[in-house]
């Protein structure tokens, strides 16, 4: 398949090794923020392929991953109700909130729905004026312009039967939150891709500047990655610490202004709480107050909702690179995806879930032996 | 205020509804079977968990199989819900070794349900069966409230005999054995998916529906050395290696480069997040034989237009057992695990 082949050639991967290989003189520690990218390093196994010298822990990059147990909380709460049709994308189905999730909600009678985008759930509410549509509007910089737009498109239709629950993440602070910690390993940071394709990376060179931390744009084969890695290395190695665009065939230095400009005129910077990790100041997006009659925390009251995260799960460790996953010690036991403890355990972009759907014989089954 | 404060972990559990996810086939089927059918109906030939139940009558043995049809939308590319009915009950009769005769249809149906709908579902399967070579022998109808269905669901139970001979189980596989499968994969998933959800294709994706005991047939008449066969529905490849691997204590090494999936196939999981290793298949069979006659097995595969893209995936080995695992393009190698339930569209 062209476009998808190249960037999985195995004798360019092969180069690309040999290449981290030759460069590099001593241990360095990268990590890559978005789940995909972890996704993608497990399913091929590349960390095995430039290990030992080269380490990769896995960011907080994963949406499902990251969005707080309240949140799941609310979705639940609202989905429950008789008069509401829940949309939402597929992998928040299965997300445990603190006594439910939206799989239970819908085989209890709740109208749930799986959608690719907003647009369906605006669709739904138009074609079905008696209904409350309420759409789970998550994600990273990636999904906002779409959930954005959706409430844009809703308005402009005059409608009074759509809202979206928001909870929106942004990568920046988050990666600034990790280099503040006294405890960051990471010495280079891959980008997300997909997050920049939307933003761009003139976000990213303020950190790069005011942290000396080299960071590469990376896309999401195993090429691309081979590829981010080997740039890293490289700027390490030489002592450089610079804004550098792998993905360049997508991503560009100031991003899709369009897509830009539809997150601007809808929602607003403010505080978010991320799962396993806690609240980080103007870390995310909320609606703005002129779109109060779209959110559908306010219409439903659940804006005071608050939950504890359950205290054997290790995430806030595993999505700051501070742990592997197998370092749980309920992985694949007490924890598994189809009793998870936590969130990235549920999601497919999810660094316990990869890690259990593609490593977890190297772990267990050297244990038995 | 906080309403809703818990202190304690409390595992969510899908156990005490039964969830989409139960009918995935993935490992909440295997609970839901292994939990509440099994201890209700145990007995030794049911607990061969194969796709067909075979047994002994007077100068034979019989392969008996029942599957109920309740496919989202009726019509798609490359079929519909009477054909799937038929070809779905033969297949797995095949898959036991039998050759298909007689077949029962029973078909629940939604008050106010089209007519004109009704006839064209009841006449392809009608066809099916007459392209077969399998009667319809006896039949139910049931009507149910609106709201009580979804438009139509079928079941169709199938009986067939065995040819003499012929052992095949899930349980048989053993170390040095190959894996074959009769052609391309994920095709029937993808087609269902993109009419559901509207996607349109250069060149659209059909469903692989199709009878496999022809094939089956030309296979048993080449060889014996043949240990099992499954038809890769629900679930996809993965689920069936996964289970065969499970009842025969073996591991399962698959090569991913000599895996053959259709461009838009791959386009469209690529798009949706998905793995072709979990989709649905509806007229292809996975094989494992002997190592011995695997290119003759092909080969002779390759001669039935059902199996013109015929393929070796795969090893089976005495290490890793009860693991599924692939050697990827990199030369790495992965789990190809069995999944909890569906799979699940992913956000970005």
């Amino acid at each position: 398949m062209r476009y998808i082949d190249e960037y999985r050639d195995p004798k360019i991967a092969q180069a690309l090794v040999d290449q981290i290989h030759a460069k590099v003189t001593r241990p360095w520690v990268l990590m890559e923020i978005c789940g995909g990218q972890t996704h993608t390093l497990m399913r091929y196994g590349i960390d095995e392929l430039i290990a030992p010298q080269v380490e990769l822990v896995h960011g907080p990059g994963c949406p499902v991953c990251v969005t707080p147990i309240e949140i799941v909380d609310k979705a639940v709460e609202i989905a429950s109700r008789p008069d509401v049709t829940f949309v939402s994308y597929g992998d928040m189905l299965r997300v445990p909130g603190t006594k439910s999730d939206l799989f239970r909600v819908k085989a209890q009678g709740g109208d749930v729905r799986i959608a690719y985008s907003p647009m369906e759930a605006v669709k739904i509410a138009r074609a079905n004026p008696t209904r409350k549509v309420v759409f789970f509007g998550i994600g990273f910089e990636t999904t906002a312009p779409a959930n954005a737009m959706a409430v844009w498109k809703a308005r402009e239709l005059g409608l009074t039967n759509f809202s979206e629950l928001v909870s929106h993440v942004l990568v920046p602070p988050a990666i600034r939150l990790l280099l503040n910690s006294p405890d960051n390993r990471v010495q280079g940071f891959i980008a997300p891709g997909h997050v920049c394709t939307v933003m761009g990376y003139w976000e990213y060179q303020a950190l790069v500047d005011e942290y000396h931390v080299p960071i590469v744009v990376g896309g999401f084969e195993p090429v691309d990655l081979l590829e981010a890695i080997s740039m890293l290395v490289a700027q390490l190695e030489e002592g450089r610490a610079d804004m550098e665009n792998q993905y360049a065939r997508t991503v560009n230095y100031q991003g899709n202004q369009p897509a830009q400009d539809i997150i601007e005129k809808v929602f607003e910077v403010a505080d978010r709480k991320w799962r396993g990790i806690g609240r980080i100041p103007m870390s995310g997006l909320r609606l703005r107050p002129e779109f109060a009659a779209f959110d559908a925390e306010k219409i439903y009251g659940v804006e005071a909702l608050e939950a504890e995260e359950p205290a054997e799960c290790i995430s806030a460790l595993v999505l700051q690179g501070l742990k592997k996953p197998v370092d749980c010690p309920a992985f694949a036991t007490r924890c598994t995806p189809e009793q998870p403890l936590g969130a990235p355990m549920v999601s497919a972009e999810g660094a316990c879930s990869a890690y259990y759907q593609y490593r977890r014989h190297t772990t267990s089954l050297v244990c038995i032996a | 205020m906080s309403t809703l404060t818990l202190s304690c972990p409390v595992p969510v559990t899908t156990r005490d509804h039964v969830s989409l996810g139960h009918g995935s086939g993935g490992k909440l089927s295997a609970e839901l079977m292994r939990d509440v059918f099994l201890p209700a109906f145990r007995n030794s030939t049911l607990e061969r968990m194969e796709d067909q139940a075979v047994f002994a009558v007077n100068n034979g043995r019989m392969a008996f199989t029942t599957d109920s049809f309740v496919v989202k939308p009726l019509f798609f590319p490359g079929g519909d819900i009477g054909s799937l009915a038929v070809h779905g009950t033969v297949n797995d009769l095949a898959m036991g070794g039998a050759k298909p005769l007689f077949l029962s249809t029973a078909f629940i149906i939604e008050e106010g349900f089209s007519m004109e709908k009704l006839r064209r579902i009841v006449d392809s399967l009608g066809r099916a069966a007459k392209d077969c070579g399998v009667q319809i022998v006896t039949g139910d109808t049931k009507v149910v409230d609106k709201g009580s269905g979804d438009g139509v669901f079928i079941n169709t139970t199938g009986l067939g005999v065995v040819t003499e001979g012929v052992y095949l189980s899930a349980g048989e596989a053993r170390p040095g054995d190959a894996v074959l499968v009769s052609g391309s994969i994920g095709e029937h998933g993808i087609a269902i998916l993109a009419e559901r959800e509207g996607l349109e294709f250069d060149s659209p994706v059909e469903s692989d529906s199709a009878p496999l005991h022809k094939l089956v047939a030309d296979m048993l008449e080449t060889t014996h050395a043949i240990r099992c066969l499954r038809d890769p529905t629900r679930g996809g490849v993965s689920s069936s290696l996964n289970e065969i691997a499970a009842q025969s204590q073996v591991g399962i090494m698959l090569d991913e480069p000599s895996i053959l999936i259709r461009e838009e196939v791959r386009g469209a999981c690529e798009m949706l997040g998905l793995d072709p290793l979990y989709v649905a298949n509806e007229g292809k069979l996975l094989a494992i034989v002997d190592a011995k006659v695997a290119d003759e097995l092909v080969a002779v595969m390759r001669r039935n237009p059902l199996g013109r893209d015929a393929r070796r995936i795969g090893t089976v080995s005495g290490m890793d057992a009860g693991w599924v695992t692939m050697r990827t393009v990199l030369g790495t190698t992965r789990i190809v695990d069995m999944l909890a339930g569906d799979q699940l569209p992913r956000i970005c």
